[in-house]
């Protein structure tokens, strides 16, 4: 049910980018070390080639529908809505994709594009493991080897997703560097790529990273916006009031919002992970609290230090840990097109338990961030109004953490 | 360029002597920063001609295991972009010969602002500058700033870039080009020689900058061996191994020569070609 992605380009125009050397007004590029100019270089030109084919989206399409199970449903929430007062609220079930998550519509496109570059070996970074799942999902079906980064800290607490990627085959290194988490996974898998770089096709798992990726990332996410732009014309006759998602590196929220960029009257939230709170510097918000920099590959907010060191971050979820966010998303902080904010740790937990117990949907704990500012949002506008929040992915790798979290052991 | 840079008449120099680069690199602050001031002098008395000083990066995606741990005790002593800079000058106080190129990521440099960073730098007595996840075409501003300060902006060449790539690569670099000997992480080792050789041959072809190797260096024979196709080599890991054995506290210690014999070595080898 997707469309060519010429159609995103109509939609978003005054938005369109990145530019043709990979830059979102001041954001994006590519800054990576020389040994991986050529491979970044060869990747943007085979994007550019295949992303014109229609037979490449036809591909991709099929493998959405009969491998991952799409169209992904948009459902009413009903006693979320009740609970909340205000808003209706949809919920756009990426929880319901193969493998539980939006990661596999990523992993996907470019499991296709290593296979069309004739590369053999997988590499990832993951942080909440949904992401390595992903890779390791892919790259079992396509018979290629695949390696999975992984900061120690995260193997620790998303130990069901760990063993997950094993039985599918994949090698999974820890990251013992720097703070052990997923930014440290990204250095990591960055070398492995620059040691490698004959043979290895390196997919990342989010819009961050050197150009191209901030593009092929989302334009292989836009099927979630589209989806839902066409569901909620059937369900409710017009485009939802408010799109919510939450950001980590920013791959399910552009996914969502891009294909509405252009119609003005949607209004989109983002929602960054708050930690501890804001004020408490422990968090991971670059957008709501962080400044511009550099850091694996591209100009984007960050969390740096004043001697320009990167922070370690602090989020209750493992997908959300990380310093920095894709530069799209820098560049629509600027323009205000989106609104960045936060939601703490607590106000997550709290949103986790709601849905699960309104609506029988264990949410995960990225996702029950968006939940969380979802039902507050909902709450200021009107019964007449619509909300949807962009259901990331499902929780049962974080009901260890959960249960940690709440003084028991499973 | 107005006057020749310092790093231009050291090449030329050694070049008329028929002398080869010696270049070493050690992480600024690794262990600490007096440490580090006493390990420079020393390296100038077993031959360095020029040293690169490392920016400490708490994620330098291009280094290997060997460059991060130095990297990390640096940033564990609390070592910053500032403190990296007053070090250059302390050294300059009693060195006016030795050549300081840093080299590291551009985010402190970025946060810093780059003009801040080129007057600062050039106050200090630097005299070239090599970011490592900055290549030509994202630099053109950082480029400009330390280019009006007098500073030299070192570009690395790596084995997959390409002929057409090296070309402006070539052109747009000062003080020397650095050749990046294998596909990799900083202290990994060296495969394919031969190639090596081809290489740098080619890119003799497009600059007149010294062309130096660095990236896998490890001894004296690969320092010959390296330093025997091209105009210098650069030793990092394996003088940071050295370091890593040093404990911080005591700068004088007895200990800073023989941490620093891999570079004297490597002198008399490539010396003796
Ligand atoms: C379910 C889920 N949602 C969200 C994220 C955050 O990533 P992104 O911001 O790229 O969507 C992750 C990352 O692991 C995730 O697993």
């Amino acid at each position: 049910m997707s469309e060519a992605p010429a159609e995103i380009e109509i939609d978003s125009v005054g938005f369109s980018g990145p530019d043709a050397s990979g830059h979102f007004g001041p954001y994006g590029g590519v800054f990576v070390g020389e040994t991986l100019i050529a491979a970044v270089e060869e990747l943007a030109l085979v994007y550019q080639d295949l992303s014109g084919e229609q037979d490449f989206w036809s591909e991709y399409d099929n493998e959405l529908r009969h491998y991952v199970g799409r169209p992904s449903p948009l459902y009413f929430a009903e006693r979320l809505t009740e609970v909340s007062g205000g808003a209706r609220i949809y919920l756009k079930r990426e929880d319901l994709n193969h493998t539980g998550a939006h990661k596999v519509n990523n992993t996907i496109g470019q499991a296709l594009l290593a296979k069309r570059m004739g590369k053999s070996r997988i590499i990832a970074e993951t942080g909440a493991g949904q992401h390595g799942v992903a890779s390791a999902t892919v790259a079992a079906r396509l018979g290629l080897e695949c390696h999975v980064y992984m900061g120690a800290e995260d193997i620790k607490r998303q130990a069901p997703n760990v063993y997950r990627m094993k039985l599918l085959g994949a090698n999974v290194v820890s990251v013992e560097s720097g703070s052990r988490t997923l930014k440290d996974a990204m250095n990591e898998a960055l070398r492995d790529w620059a040691t490698n770089v004959d043979n290895t096709y390196y997919i990342i798992g989010t819009v961050a990273g050197p150009h191209p990726y901030p593009q092929l990332v989302r334009d292989f996410q836009c099927i979630i916006g589209r989806e839902t732009k066409q569901q909620s014309l059937e369900m409710f006759g017009k485009l939802p009031d408010a799109l919510v998602a939450c950001v980590g590196g920013g791959s399910n929220a552009i996914g969502l919002f891009h294909p509405f960029l252009g119609d003005k009257r949607v209004a989109m939230f983002g929602v960054e992970a708050g930690g501890k709170g804001l004020e408490t510097g422990e968090h991971a918000a670059p957008l709501s609290a962080g400044t511009p920099g550099v850091l694996h590959g591209n100009r984007t907010y960050l969390m740096t230090d004043p001697g320009g060191q990167i922070q370690e971050t602090h989020s209750v979820s493992a997908g959300l840990d990380y310093p920095g966010v894709g530069p799209e998303h820098a560049w629509l902080k600027d323009l205000k097109r989106v609104n960045y904010v936060a939601a703490t740790d607590t106000e997550a937990m709290n949103a986790f338990h709601k849905l699960t117990r309104l609506e029988g949907i264990i949410p995960a704990l990225e996702t029950s961030h968006a939940v969380a500012y979802a039902m507050d949002l909902a709450r200021s506008m009107g019964a007449d109004q619509t909300i949807v929040i962009n259901l990331s992915g499902r929780g049962d790798k974080d009901i260890e953490t959960v249960a940690r979290l709440e003084g028991m052991k499973l | 360029m107005p006057a020749m840079s310092r790093i231009s008449a050291i090449a030329s120099d050694r070049i008329q002597q028929e002398k080869k680069l010696l270049i070493p690199y050690l992480v600024a602050g690794d262990p600490d920063l007096p440490t580090t001031l006493t390990l420079m002098k020393e390296l100038v008395q077993q031959g360095a001609d020029i040293i690169e000083l490392g920016i400490p990066f708490s994620d330098p995606a291009s280094d290997g295991p060997v460059i991060q741990r130095g990297v990390e005790r640096a940033l564990n002593g609390g070592t910053t972009l500032r403190d990296t800079l007053a070090l250059v000058a302390q050294f300059r106080e009693g060195d006016t010969e030795t050549g300081i190129v840093l080299m590291g990521y551009l985010n402190p440099i970025e946060i810093m602002g780059y003009e801040n960073f080129a007057g600062s730098a050039a106050a200090a007595g630097v005299d070239g500058v090599l970011v490592v996840d900055m290549p030509p075409t994202d630099s053109m501003e950082l480029h400009r700033r330390l280019a009006a300060a007098d500073i030299d902006t070192i570009y690395l060449v790596a084995p997959t870039t390409s002929a057409e790539r090296a070309k402006d690569i070539a052109e747009a670099c000062t003080g020397y080009l650095y050749y990046v000997s294998l596909k990799g992480v900083t202290g990994a080792a060296i495969t394919d020689h031969e190639s090596i050789k081809e290489t740098i041959e080619s890119m003799r072809q497009l600059t007149d900058l010294p062309v130096v190797v660095g990236f896998g260096i490890k001894d004296s024979k690969s320092a010959k061996a390296m330093a025997s196709v091209s105009d210098g080599i650069i030793i990092g890991s394996a003088l940071v191994e050295q370091i890593a054995k040093l404990s911080g506290g005591a700068p004088e210690k007895p200990e800073i020569p023989s941490c620093c014999a891999v570079i004297g070595e490597a002198r008399s080898a490539i010396d003796s070609l």
